[in-house]
């Protein structure tokens, strides 16, 4: 029989020829497949890094990129807890005061310079924030996430009736970052690190297990490992993440107060992860980088800007409850390329 | 029974549990020799799951005493228990769904007790415990070479999921396994393939002890069984013995008023 004269062909989807049987392991030959696989991750790592060069255009925008960081370090805490932990943490507020106010006093009452005050505020203050948490533990689902938004109101009142660490009115006269690129790559650094080491982190086997407390903690416990020592260490690394938020923010602000424990730092990384995704950790660096500055942008609106705040949470959550990141994961795999048969 | 059954390695006394005024169990004691298949029958209700639950720590006992090899552990949290190779099935299982099935194994392997005895069969104590999962999987019947192994927990057939949790008690390298009615909701197909399973584990030395309703598949491989009802034993001893046993004949089917 005689070929064909004209060539056939066929759509297949880019990502058919290097999946290998489970999720996430892949098999690459060519620089094509590895730009398609690598392209969103250096996308993001590039634009990033390159985000503070380009606003020296808009100079008003450049504080927005640290808060926004900030926020997106919250939201990895709140995301790598809820969804691979199972423990909904609601304690962004007490993360960043306590990292905070450790840092404020390192550095003003003991005048440790910041690359010091802020390494160990982050760890003093995990350690710190994991114990006192260590008793709830136990508590499941909703009754964890109360005790979590308990914390930081008792801390202000504390700070306030016993007029401690400069009570209401702060600890001032902190020292700043030497010029705004550290204070700008220090974050960001930080934050794709954090990013991608959990990533990895939730694959390793350890991670596992941790998922596994998620989907069924009594397997778990009849497997022979201790589910509180595992929900420790999560969320030791949790409240790592968030006090290291902290203590940048304070050093950021030359100043430490008891707003370091408001509702936002615990808000809004839940809605940030509810827009971006959860339980794809990137999402929720995506959905801060959304929501900080879309709440910046109204910033002329007052309070009105709660309203569409508000507004465009309900449409996310009615409309892709299972947020950009997700959609967008399953769009870029659908890809398809023409190939001859 | 095989040559040299004779050595304890779980004994059981008095145990009572209540749940408020209900007593699911009452003064329960067993005897359970190293290497044996012993089964636990009764109708529903009749304390099975609770009597488990006693014993693998998830819940307490208000009074009696369990013993492994002689040692207390009567109120010990459920991973210590499991930690001396005592391990459990549960009778409505729950895989780590959002898991491939070969990667629920590495949460039992990660496991300390795991860990310490090394890998499993060859693997070697620095082993890559992916492979050793597959290992396992294999063993326990899902085909290397298909996607069964690759595939989500949640999306896999019944029959595999029972084989899963099978698969857990065994990574741990159990001395005890607790069979919570591994045979109810499988086909007979299902059930003639786990069959050759338990025997094996037998074997291995592995002591069985098999809550089921499936009677006629229990008592083909069962050593001893004990009979429950209302939380009260009323019958033990050999399979034959319990199941020509009138009190046991009256709990399942009734009594005839005459």
């Amino acid at each position: 029989m005689e070929a064909p004269k004209t060539e056939m062909r066929r759509k297949e989807r880019i990502d058919r020829g290097i999946k290998v049987r489970t999720e996430g392991i892949y098999a690459l030959s060519s620089l094509r497949e590895i730009i398609y696989l690598m392209g969103p991750r250096l996308l993001l790592i590039v634009g990033l890094l390159l985000l503070p060069l380009v606003l020296e255009l808009v100079p008003y925008w450049k504080r927005v990129v640290n808060i926004m960081c900030v926020y997106a370090l919250l939201a990895l805490a709140f995301d790598f807890l809820a969804n691979y932990v199972g423990l909904v943490c609601l304690g962004g507020a007490f993360f960043i005061g306590m990292g905070g106010y450790l840092s404020a006093i390192f550095n003003s009452y003991l005048g440790l310079p910041f690359y010091l005050s802020i390494p160990l505020a982050t760890i003093l203050g995990g350690v710190f924030c994991t114990v006192l948490l260590l008793p709830c533990l136990p508590l499941r689902g909703v009754y964890f996430a109360i005790v979590t938004l308990m914390y930081p109101l008792l801390m202000t009142r504390i700070i306030e009736a016993f007029d401690i660490l400069g009570g209401t009115n702060g600890i001032s006269g902190i020292d700043s970052f030497p010029n705004q690129y550290v204070e700008h790559y220090a974050i960001i650094i930080v934050t794709l690190l954090i990013l991608f080491a959990l990533r990895r982190f939730v694959n390793q086997d350890i991670g596992l297990v941790l998922r596994g407390v998620k989907d069924n903690d009594q397997s778990v416990r009849a497997s022979g490992i201790n589910i509180t020592t595992m929900k420790t260490l999560a969320v030791f690394v949790s409240a790592l993440i968030g006090c290291f938020g902290g203590a940048y923010l304070v050093h950021l602000y030359m100043w430490a107060g008891i707003s370091l424990f408001a509702l936002d730092f615990s808000i809004i990384p839940i809605a940030a992860v509810v827009i971006g995704g959860g339980g794809t950790l990137v999402g929720a660096v995506v959905g801060s980088f959304i929501l900080v500055p879309l709440s910046e942008a109204l910033r002329d609106l007052g309070t009105f800007r709660i309203v569409i705040y508000c507004a465009a949470l309900t449409a996310f959550i009615v409309f892709k409850s299972e947020g950009i990141m997700v959609y967008l994961q399953r769009k870029y795999h659908q890809f398809e390329r023409w190939v001859k048969v | 029974m095989g040559e040299g059954v004779s050595e304890t390695i779980l004994s059981g006394s008095g145990i009572t549990k209540s749940f408020g005024g209900l007593k699911a169990l009452s003064d329960v004691g067993f005897d359970i020799k190293q290497g044996e298949i012993f089964g636990i029958i009764g109708p529903n209700g009749s304390g099975k799951t609770t009597l488990i639950n006693c014993i693998t720590g998830f819940s307490k006992p208000n009074h009696g005493h369990v013993f492994f090899k002689g040692k207390e552990i009567t109120g010990w949290p459920p991973h210590k228990i499991a930690h001396l190779g005592i391990t459990r099935t549960f009778q409505i299982m729950r895989p780590y769904y959002s898991l491939p099935a070969f990667k629920n194994l590495i949460i039992p392997l990660w496991s300390p007790r795991a860990r310490k005895l090394g890998g499993w069969r060859g693997g070697g104590k620095h082993g890559d415990r992916d492979t050793v999962a597959v290992d396992i999987l294999e063993e326990i019947g899902f085909e290397r070479d298909s996607r069964v192994p690759y595939k989500l927990a949640s999306t896999l057939p019944t029959g595999y999921q029972k084989r899963l949790e099978l698969a857990r008690c065994i990574s741990m390298r159990p001395e005890i396994i607790f069979c919570d009615e591994v045979f109810s909701g499988l086909s007979m197909s299902e059930i003639a393939g786990m069959m050759p399973l338990i025997e094996k584990l037998k074997m291995e030395g592995v002591t069985l002890i098999m809550v089921e309703h499936r009677l006629r598949e229990l008592f083909r491989v069962a050593d001893r069984v004990m009979a429950l009802q209302f939380g009260e034993k009323i019958a033990e001893g050999l399979s034959q013995d319990v199941i020509e046993n009138k009190q046991v004949k009256e709990a399942y089917l009734g009594t005839e008023e005459v």
